[in-house]
């Protein structure tokens, strides 16, 4: 069976400078794949590739068709939810207004109004918070909006960029043990960007490890966390 | 008609016009940081489209229909043909463009429509002053649409999942992106949308000034002096700050400088919100971009 | 601030500095710019060389311009009303004070400096388009301060202000065109030698190093507000010594020659001729004096649908002007010298 995310070749960068240098990498229907890596490997740009937002070279297939070359509100539409670094929160509108924009492109409304519960489900506090504005929101809750905004598209892919970045230890614990059931209940693929290995290595099923824009070693999750020289060497713990 | 309660009055309707062009303005800023010089231009243009459509026959709220109809198309294909291709262009090149199409559209008024000035009907009662001699028909009818336009408006962007989406599209474009906002569309709408208003606003000052190619200039001097005091990106604060020059204007007129002095005043209400307010009163202030 | 802020824009960074001739040269380029610049005094019609003098007081206004908008980044559409003002206050002064007109000059650049001081001021604090609306308002409402009746016993009103064209002086053989011309040249020479130096001096590197970065600018310790405001009334003071000439030139100063298509045409001149080029502003002199009498006879009752589109068209295919064109061109030219000569030494 074809993956649900592959990448061939895929080059990107910035202007002139190239970030990317060929990279190869898949995620499979329903699996988590993690990028890791160190500060400027690529982790970020690589998210930045498939959804769009940089220029890029090779191909990405996303179930079967192209999304290299489409703009990013395109790919969206296709049913890849990307939490950006930064959160990407709209600061200025209601916690409300944000969950309602992840779900902007879809029609069926009754069906809408119940992923509105499943997510308050997952995220409770987000009901409490329902009607104040986004950016009087703590870090952690404000990573948990931009999970509840991605989930609302209905995506078949969710791509996350370092959702530990800047939480307290208690909130990543708190938010990956919720992952781990949307992973189960939504059967969605996910393509996870993080720095924290251990955590990553733990809850994804495949790993690639990045160094300046190239893959270095890639294999089962289970395989890198066992292999001592590759966590002394890349992974430092 | 002449004491203060009726300069207050008058203010509110002239008021209703500042308003709608400040809010005009403030919209295309919000999303781009651009200030539109040609706003009040397009204005015009779209007010003799009006007069056009009433003099070959049509019913004024078919024409005024009609007109706000053109004016929208007409902002949506100026945002897709001179602006989208200059996105990542300084600023000094977005006014350039904006100074050109003033050139363009006042002299095309001028010549397809003649310099002359021109009356132009307004469809409200213009018989006797109502209200105990405080206001005439015209200034309480334009005032109504004015403010019927401004919620609608407010409905539109508070109420619509299109209208959130242009408010997501102005405030972080990268997010909006990324839920799948086609953003480029959301600017071309906000185009459309504020020549629409400023089509409202034109044709129902006409009456009041006279329609000639340059209406608009000391108009659009007051939105701006109006968008500055509410806060230049804050709409709900242009509209407010347009309503307020609207009055500040009708009593300066009546009582410190005179008629003759009009533009002036709204220049002195520009450097006066810059030199202690510059924020506006209900904005923050935008710094960057030095 | 987002990352393309950063980024030094594209129009309005044009290379500075025009490529430096040799210092032996350009010994040789001034004394022959010098007759070239005197020469149509000479061999021109007195009402082609009075279209010349009006050429060369534009460039004069737009090279004011273009100090605060091309190498400052500080945009202005109202430098009209700074012509406006130099040319009223050396009409009054000839008018009503008795005085000669070259000695109402340094008093127009004084009034002008001051007022473009008094308007920076609040505008440049912010940043952004503030000084670009403020402006705006301003070119719009000077004609109607010009006109009220408050100020009628000197401005003269709606009327305006007639004073008499200058003859030549010490006897010298020349028409009050003729003078009028050389006169004007004069002026403008000392004005683009100075602005010339002063941009290629500490305090020219600073203005561009504000106008491109910044946030590094201020980091360096440097007051961004102060000296925008200086540049802006540098820049004033400039525009205004050129409407001082044109008032004498014209022989005349009335509030609707003033209005704020004035600004707008200075605005377009310095697009058109070169943003942020010293020389562009003499392109930018030749078209806005020229070009709208062509655009007339081209396009008939709509000079402005074409004036306006040859603005947008500049824009969009020449941002950087004449001056950015012939620049070019030069360059290349000199490639394909270097390859040329490149080729027999191999």
């Amino acid at each position: 069976m074809a993956a649900l995310l592959e990448a061939e070749g895929l080059t990107a960068g910035y202007g002139a400078t190239a970030v990317l240098h060929g990279l190869d990498f898949a995620v499979e229907e329903r699996g988590v794949t993690a990028l890791l890596g160190a500060n400027g490997a690529g982790k970020t740009t690589t998210l930045r590739a498939v959804s769009g937002m940089v220029r890029t070279g090779g191909s990405i297939r996303f179930a079967g068709e192209r999304l290299d070359g489409l703009a990013t509100e395109e790919i969206a539409r296709r049913g890849v939810a990307h939490v950006p670094d930064g959160r990407g929160t709209f600061m200025e509108l209601t916690v409300e207004e944000n969950m309602r924009l992840g779900a902007y492109t879809r029609s069926d409304r009754a069906e809408v109004e119940a992923d509105f519960e499943r997510v308050f489900g997952y995220f409770p506090r987000l009901r409490q918070r329902f009607r104040q504005q986004a950016g009087t929101l703590s870090g952690g809750e404000q990573q948990m909006l931009a999970i509840s905004r991605a989930l609302l598209l209905r995506p078949r892919l969710l791509l996350l960029d370092e959702p530990s970045f800047g939480l307290a230890p208690l909130v990543v614990q708190e938010i990956f043990a919720i992952m781990r059931r949307i992973r189960e209940e939504q059967g969605v693929g996910i393509l996870l960007v993080e720095q924290n290995a251990s955590l990553a290595l733990d809850f994804a099923d495949r790993a690639y490890l990045l160094e300046t824009g190239r893959i270095v070693v890639s294999g089962p999750a289970a395989d890198i966390r066992q292999d001592e020289s590759v966590r002394r060497s890349y992974l430092g713990y | 008609m002449e004491g203060l309660p009726h300069q207050i009055v008058a203010g509110i309707a002239t008021g209703g016009i500042y308003a709608s062009v400040a809010l005009a303005l403030v919209m295309i800023y919000q999303a781009t940081h651009h200030v539109n010089f040609a706003q009040g231009e397009m204005a015009t243009f779209s007010t003799y489209i009006a007069l056009t459509l009433i003099q070959a026959g049509l019913p004024y709220w078919v024409a005024f229909v009609v007109t706000v109809a053109v004016s929208f198309v007409i902002g949506v294909v100026v945002e897709r043909v001179l602006l989208r291709p200059m996105h990542d262009a300084p600023v000094l090149a977005h006014v350039g463009i904006f100074i050109g199409l003033l050139l363009v559209i006042s002299n095309l008024s001028g010549w397809i429509f003649d310099y002359t000035v021109k009356a132009f009907p307004t469809p409200f009662d213009t018989g006797a002053p109502m209200l105990g001699g405080l206001v005439s028909g015209h200034e309480l009818g334009s005032t109504a649409v004015t403010l019927a336009v401004l919620t609608l408006v407010y409905l539109f962007f508070r109420h619509t999942s299109l209208g959130l989406a242009m408010r997501a599209a102005a405030y972080n474009p990268v997010s909006a992106r990324l839920v799948g906002i086609r953003v480029g569309w959301m600017l071309a709408l906000g185009w459309g949308l504020a020549a629409a208003i400023g089509a409202v606003a034109g044709i129902m000052v006409a009456p009041v000034v006279f329609l000639e190619p340059n209406m608009m200039l000391g108009i659009l001097l007051y939105a701006f002096a109006g968008a500055l005091l509410g806060g230049i990106d804050n709409p709900a604060g242009a509209v407010a700050g347009g309503f307020a020059v609207g009055i500040i204007e009708n009593i300066g007129g009546a009582y410190l400088v005179g008629t003759e002095l009009k533009l002036t005043l709204a220049l002195a209400i520009i450097i006066a919100v810059l030199l202690f307010k510059p924020s506006g009163l209900f904005g923050r202030v935008v710094v960057s971009r030095v | 601030m987002a990352a393309e802020d950063a980024v030094p824009v594209e129009v309005v960074a044009a290379p500075a500095r025009p490529d430096a001739p040799t210092d032996s040269l350009a010994w040789l380029a001034v004394p022959a710019m010098v007759l070239l610049a005197m020469a149509p005094a000479f061999l021109v019609e007195s009402f082609r060389l009075f279209q010349l003098t009006s050429v060369v007081i534009y460039a004069v206004a737009i090279l004011g311009l273009n100090i605060v908008t091309g190498y400052n980044g500080q945009i202005s559409l109202g430098h009209g009303a700074f012509y406006a003002v130099g040319a009223y206050t050396t009409a009054i002064l000839m008018a009503s004070f008795g005085l000669p007109y070259w000695a109402t000059l340094p008093v127009s650049a004084a009034v002008c400096g001051a007022l473009g001081w008094g308007i920076g001021f609040p505008a440049l604090r912010l940043g952004g388009l503030y000084l670009a609306l403020t402006t705006f308002a301003l070119a719009v409402a000077v004609p109607q301060v010009l006109k009220h009746d408050a100020l009628e016993t000197w401005t003269g009103g709606v009327q305006g202000v007639f004073i008499a064209k200058p003859d030549a002086p010490f006897g010298l053989p020349l028409s009050a065109d003729q003078w009028m011309y050389l006169f004007t040249v004069a002026i403008a020479a000392a004005i683009f030698v100075l602005a010339r130096n002063l941009l290629r001096s500490r305090i020219g590197r600073a203005m561009m190093a504000i106008r491109d970065q910044p946030t590094a600018a201020e980091a360096m310790g440097m007051d961004l507000a102060a000296l925008k405001t200086r540049t802006f009334a540098l820049s004033a003071t400039i525009t205004g010594v050129a409407g001082a000439l044109s008032a004498v030139a014209v022989e005349f100063v009335s509030p609707d020659s003033f209005s704020v298509n004035l600004s707008i045409t200075l605005f377009v001149g310095m697009i058109v001729g070169g943003v942020a080029s010293i020389f562009g502003a003499v392109f930018g002199g030749l078209f806005v004096v020229f070009v709208p009498n062509l655009a007339e006879d081209i396009a008939g009752a709509a000079p402005g649908v074409l004036y306006g589109a040859i603005l947008i068209l500049f824009v969009f295919v020449l941002p950087t002007g004449f001056a950015g064109l012939l620049r070019r061109v030069a360059a290349s030219a000199r490639r394909t010298t270097a390859t040329n000569d490149a080729t027999p030494g191999r």
